[in-house]
């Protein structure tokens, strides 16, 4: 199966998917108890403003006809506007869906080096002491709420050691670098701006660990689990007896078949990265597109919910088809469909 | 006659007590029980092993507020006074509740859609019910949950529905991908052939084989539901004041950091002690069961 054909079929069944996701949240949005209007214009406002707010929102026609307006909408990239801040939903995600993804990149490269890494060490010294060493701060990573590794961050590294910023994207007294991608750090780098590069980049510390522990300590049980196996099969055994160094028997016959288990769990991981976003983007105060997804929901914001939770689906649709693509790389028997591609 | 029908029982016993001790060789999975059952143990009796049971409603006393562990108050007092200790029990007997409820709800119909797709894989029914599966999986429950929160009103009921409408296909997808390579078995096609019904190829030959599957993952799940629950209440959508939970307690205590600390700290403590548990537990099970995935 090639490349192409992979991904043309997969781009037709995310957009199914993506049309399923939006029926389903449509019809939660909807369920609602009560008047999403009147909430947004408060008790006060006169009955013809309700009318004429509702007319313009649609919401005085039936379920499947305001179904079609806000999908024809959400086409064209015209979300709605929000309840609460009054704004164009697309123009509010414009803005802060940047610092999310710059938060879940930084989060993930962590995850993603010092996961298999750790992992690696674990698998090749397995029931040495510091094999025992990681799986005990693994679990202990696995079961922890990111948002309590947040609210330790902030305590210790915050208040006690102050080494580390614990509130937003940069400090005040910066001069911002003009926004090129939204990403602070990366705009900061491609303007020359190198103060605000180490600020941003030490505003994206604690947050940005404190997202990544999970899922690093779980990327870490994966990489051990697949390195251990690996270490016993009979090629690595063949590989030894020519006399190949250990060094590079670890590098270049273990760690690249290992990757292939921890590459498929990346795209959860990542889910699990931004789903914990919500919460710990409250607690650092960053200025995201999860702190805005969990805001919409706390204040019933209907089109900002369908809206966030549109776009989440549409940014791990795309994470799953990298993915995809990255394990048909890693992995011959994917690429060439003997086995799984069949 | 007589003697076969007490053959079965026997052999049963006999294989329960092997499992058993495959299962107490192993010290995580045995550390994994222990952490369950003492907490299971607490959250049950929360009312009698709790110091003073009265904080755990909407107690205040502000001669007490917010003192430093003691002797008197192991883990100290919140901002009304309200000992932290006896909350954490009875915030773990929340925990456990919203993880039985959500299971003992999504297990089933997530089971019966699995086998139901797995074992007509290839027709109208199998890609209807994944396809429907693959929607719900294309967003993090957690956000799901939140979504489904902020439209109702938050209690600890809605919480719990919201978690469980999101939770049932990870079963379905677990289940189908162990009925598809299940039912070219021989021992499904013997039981076609001789004219078994449908009922009976799905619930007494295909089910009996993912039990364990089942099972393990049921005790993993006690763990990331118990998770997912502790962060809808840190949110506030989930059960309200003065209800102790430990992620409103969390959210609480985090306001009063550094100085407070054990307000924030015993009850995350608490959570990731729970959790911990029912993941060495599900990792014993998985071991036992020398299951690959799950």
């Amino acid at each position: 199966m090639s490349v192409l054909k992979f991904l043309i079929k997969r781009l037709i069944y995310s957009i199914f998917v993506l049309l399923g996701l939006s029926v389903l949240i449509f019809g939660i949005s909807r369920v609602l108890p009560g008047d999403p209007v009147r909430m947004a214009l408060g008790a006060r406002a006169p009955q013809w403003a309700v009318e004429n707010m509702r007319a313009a929102m649609h919401l005085d026609q039936p379920l499947y006809a305001q179904y079609w307006y806000w999908l024809s909408g959400a086409v064209r990239g015209d979300l709605g506007q929000s309840l609460v801040t009054r704004r164009q939903v697309s123009a509010d995600i414009a803005e802060f869906f940047p610092a999310t993804l710059e938060l879940a990149l930084f989060a993930g490269i962590i995850m993603a080096a010092f996961g298999i890494t750790f992992g690696a060490i674990a698998g090749r010294y397995r029931n040495r002491w510091i094999d025992n060493v990681i799986r005990i701060f693994s679990y202990i990573g696995v079961v922890t709420p990111s948002y309590v590794f947040a609210i330790l961050f902030v305590l210790l590294f915050g208040y006690l050691l102050r080494v580390f910023p614990t509130i937003g994207r940069i400090s005040g007294g910066i001069v911002r670098p003009p926004t090129i991608t939204g990403l602070m750090t990366v705009d900061s780098l491609l303007s020359g701006n190198f103060v605000a590069l180490g600020d941003a980049f030490l505003h994206l510390v604690l947050p940005g660990v404190s997202l990544a522990l999970g899922s690093l300590a779980q990327q870490a049980r994966i990489a051990r689990a697949s390195i251990s196996d690996n270490l016993n099969k009979d090629y690595i055994a063949s590989v030894r007896s020519f006399g190949v160094p250990e060094r590079v028997i670890m590098c270049k016959y273990l760690l690249k078949p290992s990757l292939i288990p921890t590459m498929s769990i990346l795209g959860l991981d990542f889910a699990g990265i931004v789903a914990n976003a919500f919460l710990v983007e409250l607690i650092f105060n960053w200025p995201g597109f999860s702190r805005y997804g969990v805001n919409a929901m706390l204040n019933k914001d209907l089109n900002a919910v369908a809206a966030v939770v549109m776009v989440l689906g549409m940014l791990f649709i795309t994470v799953n088809i990298l993915v995809d693509l990255g394990v048909a790389w890693l992995d011959p028997r994917v690429r060439l469909g003997t086995e799984r591609g069949k | 006659m007589n003697t076969q029908e007490q053959v079965v029982p026997q052999r049963r016993l006999e294989r329960l007590r092997k499992g058993w001790y495959k299962f107490s060789r192993n010290p995580i999975s045995v550390a994994g029980l222990a952490i369950v059952v003492v907490v299971a143990f607490l959250a049950i009796f929360a009312p009698y092993v709790s110091p003073y049971p009265a904080h755990a409603g909407s107690f205040v006393d502000f001669a007490t507020s917010a003192s430093a562990p003691s002797l008197r108050h192991p883990f100290g007092t919140d901002a009304f006074g309200r000992d932290i200790l006896s909350r954490v029990f009875f915030g773990l007997r929340y925990s456990l509740t919203m993880g039985a409820v959500v299971l003992s709800l999504v297990v089933l119909p997530g089971v019966v859609l699995g086998l139901l797709a797995g074992y007509y894989q290839g027709t109208w029914i199998d890609t209807v019910i994944m396809r429907v599966t693959d929607i719900f999986l294309a967003v993090p429950a957690l956000i799901l949950a939140l979504a489904v929160c902020s439209v109702l009103t938050p209690s600890a009921f809605n919480a719990m529905m919201a978690v469980s409408l999101m939770w049932w296909p990870w079963y379905t997808r677990l289940v189908y991908g162990l009925a598809t390579s299940l039912r070219h078995e021989f021992f499904v096609q013997s039981a076609e052939v001789i004219g078994a019904s449908r009922w009976h190829i799905l619930f007494r030959e295909l089910l009996p084989n993912c039990v364990s599957s089942i099972f393990t993952k049921m005790s993993l799940d006690m763990g990331w539901v118990i998770l997912i629950g502790s962060s809808l209440s840190f949110v506030g959508l989930g059960a309200q004041p003065p209800t102790p939970d430990l992620g409103t307690m969390v959210a609480d205590g985090a306001k009063y950091l550094p100085d407070q600390w054990w307000i924030a700290i015993f009850p995350a403590v608490a959570i990731m002690i729970t959790v911990l548990g029912f993941n060495l537990l599900g990792d014993g099970f998985r071991d036992l069961f020398a299951l690959e995935e799950v």
